[in-house]
């Protein structure tokens, strides 16, 4: 591999032939022994890069590649997330250079810093180094680029300027080369060869990228003007000007080699990550740290080809940076705008390569990709669904009424974590693990793991389904602030950054698998409630709607299955819709994935990969059992069906959460195996598309997972399904950038990399990893077909639209049916059976249970005249709905045969279910019934008077037929009474009278609010019990005038249980009474004016008294 | 009305020292003239009950039980004609009703022997007096239930009256707004588990804000008892059905209306801001 890359530098071996070689041994044409080596080489070359350029990239982000040195090595134990690839870059033999150390690998992070190390020499310290190098490139590079005419560097420039410089500062005035760094001071003594920067003619066509390097003298006056005098200062610098330009010709020749090289990997898809080759080309492009001017490796003729550094400098990182960018600009045109502009306003570009920057303008306007501009979802709860989630579902009431409690313990306990999670110190397990493991212990008790499992699923889907909402809290206000002011307000980016960078931090194109949002909840509830039967439910619907998703929901309008997609014609509006429909299916699907994968390799996660032994025992065992998704056959499935765009990016999520001894499981193995070979493979797939599928791939291999020896191993061939078919979903225009861009968030870190770069910020990577593991599960069958023998026949040459119209209509008017029979049929059964009911405890003797008997088993004969009830609803609705629903054009024959079909369908559905259920239904609706009617009878003395009672209260036409409801209220009246009766019943003030007119007002307001029973039919007979009381009394007084003794206090009451009916027709003929004899007014009198009577109104002693007295 | 919390304090403080009768509403409508009088006696009412609740075992202890009988049994000898319960009720500083309650309780004990009498048994005594068998105790009974503004069986039925008769202005005020709903009774006929008093077949936006359900409080809403309501309805409610709307209609403390983002929306009346989902128009 050295020594083709070797003589392909050289220039003994035209880069662009092994750029086909390359990519026809990727593609597939059996190169019989060559087969690997291209494999190999690709690793090779993409550590070589990373290894040149490991100085100059100190101060950036981590480019997280994970690049296996050697293609050979095997089980690496290590996730080795950080640059490792760099890791290696030791300045020895080729072997050291190219090949993983022979030791274990170290943690990943350690990696680079310790190959840094390494080529520094002996760095004094890190100590002054930031403010070095800032002093340095204010000193050198800020000059240099002012002298060009470009604008000063803002933040970054104007702060270093206040820092000391480092000690070793070289080549302050040198345009072509910023300064050292000052780990490397050893070096630094030395400058001698270096490129100068050339700057490329704006008017050189875009497609010739060789040449600019090749004729560009420094003599001569560049676009930028003012060039020349800082040139000659490097010029100066070094030695003859003849050796020098010699040696630049050579280090732009095999620079430009190199980009030949890399970009048709690129742009080929022969990396297994070409975001990440792209994010390593635009630190590449902003790279700040000068390494130690490499002037003597570089400039060391007999120095190994290999060895040499070619991107100890900044310029000729920024010259690689820019051809690959050009080469790459149909990727980068479709970055989202915010990128572009960027990238346009950089000053680099703008001075490498005016036409790039050009472009880039132009791409910007087209590129309608937007970041995240959903306003933030409105979080909802789960309907409660009668149909789902009343008594009826629930075996027991006591399993009912938990339930009950536990959606509002969850619902309690989302709202808590939402009100706290982000306070400092707050973690779950501390604040909330108590409560959720009380309440899925309790679900264990009543055995509602199905219901919860689907309620947490629905809820899970609802906050969590699109990412934009979560997204926009975090990344929206940045892009769109950056996007608005662009490059120029580099001041106000600067604050910014600082407020929304910094906090943030680069993460790199690859960051590790997340739960952002609320699925950090949804996946800590799982991993605190720890219940293992909570989470088979769970999968098990999961896996169900997932698989409903990925088979049923996308049958894009070209894309139907069979000859139907024809049919419908395919405007705009529709493509908009499937589009939509596609992204919320895409979306929905990915989130199920990655908790369907979460819940599976659950039960495997290890926050350390486990050792050799340990994984070499644990695939021993775990390659037997059957793993919960055939991961294999659903890739052939959609490679095959062209369905990848759905698919993959789905599968990539439930894959990005196996743990570490995942991956080397049979199943897995080759399922990634499979994928790997998927990111090269083409087709007839939509850029867009294509684009999704390698970003989501890309970030698949990248992730501390995935084990990096798999990366140029296992790639097997999926050219047979590729063949298969020419329809499906991916040769569709369904992924937009928006879309692109919610899947694959980290595609916004190029742009914080540019802003940051705007910005002067030198934002490090936090380096976050965060270690997910995996889980495996039951498998399960595919759900069976039913089919119908001649529906097949009749529908055989149908469009299948007319078959799921008529299976549509027949389910919906068959449940439509019952639905009507339950509220009309079996209601009023159950109604005339609470009138038998009230009857028969009304009348004696007749004991209760028997009665019950009876009524029940009447009330379910007549249930069976549902099944007819049913029959006739059917048989009514279904052809009309039907009709509706098919074409107009639809023949008569096949009409009326599908209505045919509708109607028996329907029917067999609602009978069938009837049959089986409507004795059950009636049973239970009458048990209820009768079970409240019973509590309604405190005791069986009362059980006659309260039947009598609530026979009369019939809550419909009680009202007077002219009634205007506006009587005054029965609250009011019942006040005032009791105003009236608190005054009578003493103590008083002397002032605290009631005249007659007083009281013969409030008489009349109570009759009148007696008679209206719209308002005043309160739930509680209470109301009318005090009412009747007080009446009564009144009653007695005024009908009889006070000549009729009271009877027995028994008997009061049960001249109330008439009431109000009665009580109010007592008192409409009271009242004229009242009016008409003054020997009444006279005792009304008597009564109420309390001067007269010290105790008046009590009962029958009191009347005794008041009749005595008259 | 809504109350800012300083104001509700206030009123609260003056409740303190009032007894629950007729004068100390009087006196409560004279301090604060400028407030609906609903409001006055519905936190008078609400405070009261805390009150109440801070001090009701130490009445319900045996021996004091004893102590109000054996007084009540001595005075009815000395001066039979004098409101005895309803003074002692107000010396002791507990509600009359409740006091007439015990009394009455005690009562029983002697008639049956000391088997204790069922609860049921009491109340309908309470509510119905002419059923106790001693006619001194009846009147007195009567005495305080009628005297009594914050217990008592005719304080629970005005109250239910209240309710009721606040639901079904609700009820009306949807109707005129053509707004199709489900009511409390239809949906537990349906098996609903929580049910408010109205569910919203199509929701609507008030103040911007969407409405699923509105449940009706015919009181005032103040800390404690929306706290308490949250927790048993209005979240609940909310696990159910969505972001919805309460109306107190004799106000509430202003600054509890603080979760209507979050979906719980406080209104002191129906609102007049209302905007239909499936019209777009604005409020009629």
């Amino acid at each position: 591999m050295a020594a083709l890359l070797e003589s392909l530098l050289l220039g003994k071996v035209e880069a662009g032939e092994a750029a086909i070689w390359l990519r026809n041994a990727q593609v597939g044409a059996a190169l019989g022994a060559l087969r690997r080596r291209p494999l190999e080489f690709v690793p090779f070359l993409l550590n070589f890069l990373r290894d040149q350029c490991s100085h100059t990239l100190a101060h950036g982000p981590a480019t997280p590649a994970k690049m296996p040195s050697c293609p050979k090595a095997s089980l690496r134990p290590s996730g080795g997330s950080g640059g490792r690839g760099r890791g290696s870059g030791l300045r020895g033999s080729r072997v050291q250079l190219f090949s993983p150390p022979a030791s274990p690998a170290p943690a990943g992070g350690h990696h680079r810093g310790g190959g840094r190390k390494r080529s520094g020499g002996s760095a004094p310290t890190s100590g002054g180094r930031q403010g070095g190098l800032r002093g340095h490139q204010q000193d050198g590079a800020v000059a240099c680029w002012e002298n060009v005419g470009q604008r000063g560097r803002g933040g970054g420039g104007a702060k270093g300027g206040e820092r000391q410089s480092p000690p070793t500062r070289v080549q302050v005035n040198s345009l072509e080369d910023f300064p050292p760094m000052t780990k490397c001071p050893s070096r630094a003594t030395k400058p001698s060869r270096r490129i100068n920067p050339t700057p490329v003619n704006g008017e050189r066509p875009h497609s010739r990228p060789k040449s600019c390097f090749t004729s560009t003298p420094l003599s001569k006056p560049c676009s930028p003007p003012a060039f020349p005098e800082c040139t000659g200062a490097a010029e100066a610098n070094v030695g003859s000007p003849l050796s020098l330009r010699e040696e630049r010709e050579m280090l732009k020749r095999e620079s430009s080699i190199s980009v030949n090289l890399f970009c048709p990997l690129c742009v080929e898809n022969l990396v297994p990550s070409v975001f990440l080759e792209l994010f390593f080309t635009l630190q590449l492009l902003t790279s700040r740290s000068p390494s130690p001017a490499e002037g003597d490796s570089v400039g060391d003729n007999d120095a190994d080809v290999l060895e040499r550094g070619y991107f100890r400098s900044v310029h000729n990182c920024v010259y690689f940076a820019v051809k690959v960018l050009e080469d790459l600009f149909e990727l980068l045109s479709h970055m989202d705008k915010c990128t572009l502009r960027l990238l346009a306003e950089n000053e680099r570009v703008g001075l490498f390569a005016p036409a790039l920057r050009e472009q880039l303008l132009k791409a910007q306007d087209v590129s309608t990709a937007k970041v995240s501009s959903a306003p933030p979802s409105f979080v909802h709860s789960v309907s409660f669904q009668p149909a789902t989630d009343n008594r009826s579902n629930f075996s027991s009431d006591k399993a009912f009424h938990i339930f009950k409690k536990q959606r509002d313990i969850f619902y309690e306990l989302l709202r808590d974590w939402e009100d706290f999670h982000k306070e400092p110190g707050w973690q779950f397990e501390a604040a909330l693990g108590g409560r959720v493991r009380a309440m899925v212990s309790q679900l264990t008790a009543a055995g509602n793991h199905a219901h919860f499992a689907r309620l947490f699923q629905k809820q899970l889907i609802q906050m969590c389904k699109d990412p934009r909402g979560v997204a926009s809290h975090g990344d929206a206000p940045d892009a769109d602030l950056l996007g608005m002011l662009g490059a120029d307000s580099l001041g106000r980016l600067k604050r910014l950054q600082e407020r929304l960078i910094q906090p943030q931090g680069l993460m790199g194109p690859c960051p590790p698998p997340s739960f952002p949002g609320h699925q950090e909840f949804f996946r800590d509830f799982l991993q605190t409630a720890s219940c293992c039967q909570l989470n088979q439910h769970l999968k098990d619907s999961l896996w169900q709607e997932l698989l409903q998703l990925d088979e049923v929901s996308i049958l894009g309008p070209a894309a139907g299955t069979g000859g139907e997609g024809q049919e419908e014609a395919e405007g705009d509006l529709e493509q908009q819709d499937e589009k939509q429909r596609f992204s919320s299916v895409l979306l929905l699907a990915r989130l199920l994935a990655k908790f369907l994968g979460f819940i599976s390799f659950l039960p495997y996660q290890t926050s350390q990969p486990p050792s050799r032994e340990i994984q070499e025992a644990a695939i021993a065992v775990r390659s037997r059992v059957v793993p919960v998704l055939d991961v294999c056959s659903v890739l052939h499935g959609c490679v095959r069906r062209r369905r990848m765009v759905l698919t993959v990016p789905w599968l990539v999520e439930f894959l990005s959460m196996l743990d570490f001894t995942g991956p080397y499981l049979p199943c897995y193995r080759t399922a990634l195996g499979l994928l790997l070979r998927m990111v090269l493979g083409r087709g007839e797939v939509c850029y867009l598309n294509q684009m999704l599928l390698v970003a989501v791939l890309g970030w698949l291999f990248q992730i501390p997972m995935f084990p990096e020896d798999m990366i140029f191993r296992e790639q097997l061939d999926l050219s047979e399904d590729f063949h298969a078919s020419s329809q499906g979903l991916d040769s569709l225009p369904l992924v937009d950038q928006e879309l692109l861009y919610t899947c694959c968030p980290y595609l916004g870190e190029f742009r914080k990399l540019l802003a940051a770069f705007v910005s002067g910020s030198t934002a490090k990577s936090g380096g976050l990893v965060r270690k997910i593991t995996p889980t495996s599960a039951e498998p399960r069958g595919p759900p069976s077909t039913r089919s119908q023998q001649k529906l097949e026949a009749f529908f055989h040459n149908q469009p299948p639209s007319l078959r799921r119209t008529v299976e549509f209509v027949a389910e919906r008017v068959g449940s439509n049916s019952v639905k009507h029979i339950k509220a009309t049929l079996v209601s009023e059964l159950v109604r005339g059976g609470e009138r038998s009911l009230r009857e028969a405890v009304a009348g004696d003797g007749a004991s209760v249970p028997k009665i019950n008997d009876v009524i029940c088993a009447r009330l379910c004969d007549a249930g069976m005249q549902a099944l007819e009830e049913a029959t006739r609803f059917c048989s009514e609705k279904g052809p009309v709905a039907l009709k509706v629903l098919l074409p107009e054009e639809t023949s008569p024959a096949v009409l009326s045969t599908a209505e045919r079909i509708t109607k028996r369908l329907a029917t067999e559905k609602a009978c069938t279910w009837l049959s089986a259920n409507i004795t059950v239904l009636i049973k239970r609706e009458w048990k209820s019934t009768f079970e409240r009617v019973m509590k309604s009878l405190p005791n069986s003395e009362e059980a006659k008077e309260k039947v009598a009672q609530s026979c009369n209260l019939d809550p419909c036409g009680t009202c007077a037929p002219h009634c205007t409801h506006q009587a005054p209220r029965a609250s009011s009246v019942i006040n005032e009474m009791k105003e009236v009766l608190s005054v009578a019943a003493g103590p008083r003030d002397s002032d605290e009278t009631f005249t007659v007119p007083q009281l013969q007002v409030l008489l009349e307001r109570v009759g009148r609010t007696l008679a209206c029973r719209k308002v005043n039919l309160a739930p509680h007979a209470l109301l009318y019990k005090v009412l009747i009381t007080r009446f009564h009394v009144f009653n007695h007084l005024l009908l009889r005038g006070g000549l009729l003794t009271c009877g027995k206090r028994g008997s009061e009451l049960s001249c109330s249980g008439g009431f109000p009916s009665e009580a109010g027709r007592l008192l409409s003929l009271s009242l004229p009474l009242l009016f008409s004899s003054p020997s009444l007014l006279f005792l009304l009198m008597f009564i109420f004016s309390v001067t007269l009577v010290p105790f008046y109104i009590q009962y029958s002693h009191v009347t005794t008294i008041i009749i005595y007295r008259c | 009305m809504k109350l800012c919390r300083a104001e509700y304090k206030t009123i609260a403080k003056f409740t303190d020292q009032l007894k629950p009768t007729r004068q100390s509403l009087k006196l409560l409508k004279e301090r604060f003239p400028h407030h609906s009088q609903s409001t006055l006696l519905s936190i008078f009412s609400l405070e009261y009950q805390k009150r109440t609740k801070r001090s009701i075992s130490k009445h319900h202890d045996p021996d004091v039980i004893e102590s109000y009988y054996q007084r009540y049994l001595n005075e009815a000898k000395t001066r039979p004609s004098s409101p005895i319960l309803l003074e002692m009720a107000n010396e002791v500083d507990l509600s009359p009703s409740l006091l007439a309650r015990v009394v009455v309780e005690r009562f029983l004990q002697d008639q049956e022997d000391g088997v204790s009498v069922s609860k049921q048994v009491v109340s309908s005594m309470l509510r119905e007096p002419t059923l106790i068998p001693d006619v001194h105790l009846a009147r007195q009974v009567e005495q305080c239930t009628v005297n009594d503004c914050c217990y008592g069986p005719l304080v629970d039925c005005i109250k239910h009256a209240i309710g009721h008769e606040h639901e079904v202005l609700l009820r009306d005020k949807l109707r005129e707004r053509n707004l199709s709903f489900l009511d409390e009774n239809q949906l537990r006929a349906k098996g609903y588990d929580k049910t408010p008093d109205i569910i919203l077949e199509v929701p609507i936006a008030v103040e911007g804000h969407v409405v699923h359900w509105i449940e009706s409080k015919a009181s005032f809403g103040d800390d404690q008892s929306h706290r308490t309501y949250l927790n048993e309805q209005f979240w609940s409610y909310w696990n159910r059905f969505g972001p919805g709307l309460v109306i107190y209609w004799y106000g509430f403390i202003a600054e509890l209306d603080c979760q209507r983002d979050r979906g719980i929306l406080l209104k002191d009346c129906f609102p007049s801001d209302i905007v239909t989902l499936c019209h777009g128009a604005g409020p009629s």
